[in-house]
């Protein structure tokens, strides 16, 4: 039954500090970085004021940060932790720790630039540097969805079939530092979404063991363990996803998001907040005609491996947009939906337009662009591959 | 105070919490770990960053640890440990200890920010670091901690240099400076004064840290049955000592009317086998130095 809730007028990171509210987390421990700040700051406002009952670790790194929820996880607690750019890469020693020991951690990042230069703004370096750490990665289009991920994070994270933490990554400054109204779920049937989080894979004074092992002679088998276990991830971030929605009243998709893709001949898959961008226009091009269409790749880990075949089998062109760019490369995104295109026997033209890097601005016309572009590829025309989109100086590519 | 806890050596009984473990026979470290467990029991979670006694003591599947136990990472084994704690907290449990083994390097070095970040927030957790001079179970590298003239394998002797060139890291002192509320060092060689320490810190509220001098055999160059005398005599030639902070005063609990040779100290040891007495003459002075000071502003 669906549960209407009370709606309130907060920022991206507000609302992961109601959405952490919400979940009432054990431990909390995390490092201030711009622009996670406010997220962190809210949080000890409401641990000040009773309203969520942690143990707020005030450490003085985020290695410490990751370390500490490694240490409370390890016996039991449900814990959080947030950050952003030079911080999770700071960290990023301790994410294959707790993604190996199958600690079911939430994290917030939101997305920055990685220095240098050094860049305040928003693009997808910091996080896409670390797929290979073992975490599920989920991009938010919206403080809402944001919130709604921080709370469904946990579910995924703690189902005893996933044992798997999870990074829920937001645009800096774009999504952390603009306002918009956000619904918040009724705290008594959250209850039933997410019960209390109870785990054997624990340190514990009545079975004691031992965790965060040496596994020489085994390592091998962990980690397939690992995979495997990974790929049945998906089927649970579906249902989950579907079962928030009958209760809560919002569903994203699971792995991905289409767009008004059927009949398109071009569609454009984003990550974050240029979704909300890229769906004007495909409106505003739809109605003049243009067969486009748009796909909100919402999760990078696990990969939507099969939805990027399936929609790479009906469209004659794919672009892939960028914030981000794996130097010597091309597009870390476009690297993935690549590798999945080529199961197909006929694989669509493909277009990586790297944009937005630094928050470098991704505007309507532009996007605009990338769509005529794609269009004409589907017809046969020659286009450059990899594109940089709105720099101020030429690519001779 | 957990009543079934051990305060002197008389009470301690026959129950391993460490054992089965690889180190090297002879290893001062694996009985620093194996002695504070004895004193802290069952009910200990138990906290590593790499190092020898984690690399022996956790290969699957045979694990040494009878406690829980965890590796952390290298440099984060204090903010593991404030983590283990606020969880517990968090979870009600009650009557445990969260108790910490890092060596030199993981504490004086990579570790040393989350190990101040840990005190002073005044986590309840005991941290043990047990000192064996170097970087052992990389090979026997310059820590921090590595002494003045010490032979490693990164600190060569050779013409040029004789070892290590400079002194140990304060590290106990630096902790001190935290306000911290109980910090000690000791060293296996005197085993009723560091049970007694380990029990003390056991019973700390906040924050505690004990520094124990633990040899080397391997590392050192001596054989494994020298160790306990090689502990001790560290602390007889006054090359290390026995002291705590408590109360925001220093108290030096082992004051010798006279120091015995130091040179007997060091020719002992593989590592310090090639100084010559210039270079002995220099660590005097910097023992006598150190010693004038503590007497000084210490009580005894
Ligand atoms: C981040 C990181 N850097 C380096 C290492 C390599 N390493 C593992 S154990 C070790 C030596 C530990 O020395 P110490 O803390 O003195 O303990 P000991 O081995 O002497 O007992 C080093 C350098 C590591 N595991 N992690
Ligand atoms: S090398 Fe030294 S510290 Fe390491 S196990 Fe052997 S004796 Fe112990
Ligand atoms: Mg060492």
């Amino acid at each position: 039954m669906r549960m209407a809730g009370r709606k309130i007028f907060i920022s991206g990171d507000e609302a992961v500090a109601e959405a952490v509210r919400l979940v009432s987390p054990h431990v909390i421990s995390a490092y201030p970085i711009t622009p996670q700040t406010v997220a962190v700051e809210r949080i000890s406002d409401f641990v000040e004021d009773g309203s969520l009952q942690a143990e707020y670790i005030h450490v003085e790194s985020e290695h410490s940060a990751m370390s500490a929820a490694l240490g409370a996880a390890a016996v039991g607690a449900r814990t959080f932790t947030a950050t952003s750019s030079q911080g999770l890469l700071y960290m990023a020693e301790v994410l294959p720790y707790v993604s190996g020991a199958r600690f079911p951690i939430v994290m917030m990042n939101a997305n920055r630039a990685l220095a240098v230069p050094w860049a305040l703004l928003s693009d997808h370096r910091d996080s896409l540097s670390q797929l290979d750490s073992g975490w599920i990665q989920v991009y938010c289009e919206d403080a809402q969805e944001t919130l709604d991920m921080i709370i469904q994070a946990y579910r995924v994270a703690e189902d005893e079939r996933v044992m798997t933490p999870m990074m829920v990554n937001l645009d800096g400054f774009v999504l952390t530092h603009t306002y918009e109204l956000v619904e918040l779920p009724d705290q008594a049937a959250l209850k039933s979404f997410l019960p209390d989080y109870s785990t054997d894979n624990k340190m514990d004074l009545d079975v004691p063991k031992s965790v965060c092992l040496a596994a020489m002679n085994h390592y091998m088998e962990y980690m397939m363990k690992q995979e495997l276990d990974m790929r049945n991830v998906e089927s649970i971030i579906e249902e989950t996803d579907r079962e928030y929605g009958d209760m809560f009243g919002r569903s994203y998709g699971g792995m991905i998001e289409q767009y008004m893709c059927d009949g398109a001949d071009a569609v454009l898959v984003t990550l974050g907040s240029v979704t909300g961008t890229a769906r004007v226009v495909v409106d505003s091009m739809r109605s003049e005609g243009y067969k486009v269409g748009l796909v909100k790749l919402r999760f990078m880990r696990p990969f939507p491996k099969a939805e990027i075949i399936e929609i790479g089998s009906k469209v004659k062109a794919i672009g892939v947009v960028d914030k981000d760019i794996s130097v010597g490369y091309e597009g870390i995104v476009f690297t993935n939906v690549n590798s999945a295109l080529s199961d197909l026997d006929r694989v669509p033209q493909r277009l990586n337009f790297i944009a937005g890097l630094g928050g470098r601005n991704v505007s309507k016309a532009h996007i605009r662009d990338m769509y005529m572009q794609l269009l004409e590829v589907a017809e046969g025309k020659e286009k450059e591959k990899i594109q940089f989109v709105n720099a101020r100086c030429e690519y001779n590519g | 105070m957990d009543k079934n806890m051990v305060t002197n050596a008389r009470e301690l009984t026959n129950t391993e919490f460490f054992y089965g473990h690889k180190a090297c026979a002879g290893c001062g470290g694996s009985l620093a770990v194996r002695l504070a467990l004895k004193v802290l029991g069952q009910n200990s979670f138990v906290s590593l960053p790499p190092n020898c006694m984690s690399a022996v003591g956790f290969l699957f599947p045979q694990i040494s640890f009878v406690t829980n136990a965890i590796i952390a990472p290298f440099a984060a084994n204090a903010a593991v440990l404030s983590g283990i704690e606020a969880g517990a907290k968090a979870l009600g449990l009650k009557d445990h200890h969260v108790v910490g083994f890092a060596g030199d390097g993981g504490t004086a070095d990579i570790g040393i920010q989350a190990l101040s970040g840990a005190i002073d927030r005044g986590d309840r957790i005991i941290y043990i670091c047990y000192d064996n001079e170097a970087y052992m179970n990389t090979g026997i590298q310059q820590s921090g901690l590595t002494p003045y003239g010490a032979r490693t394998t990164t600190s060569p002797a050779g013409k040029n240099l004789p070892g290590s060139i400079k002194m140990k890291k304060n590290m106990f002192e630096i902790v001190a400076a935290h306000g911290i509320s109980y910090a000690a060092t000791a060293s296996i060689g005197y085993p009723e004064d560091y049970l007694k320490k380990v029990s003390k810190a056991a019973q700390c509220e906040s924050t505690s840290y004990i520094h124990v001098m633990a040899p080397c055999c391997t590392g050192w160059g001596f054989p494994g049955e020298r160790t306990i005398e090689i502990a001790k005599e560290a602390v007889d030639c006054g090359l290390w000592f026995l002291a705590e902070y408590e109360n925001e005063k220093f108290t030096l609990n082992r004051k010798p009317s006279s120091f015995s040779p130091v040179k007997e100290y060091l020719m002992k040891q593989g590592r310090f086998r090639h100084l010559g007495d210039d270079d002995i003459s220099i660590i005097e002075r910097h023992r006598d130095h150190k010693w004038e000071k503590m007497l000084k502003n210490w009580d005894s």
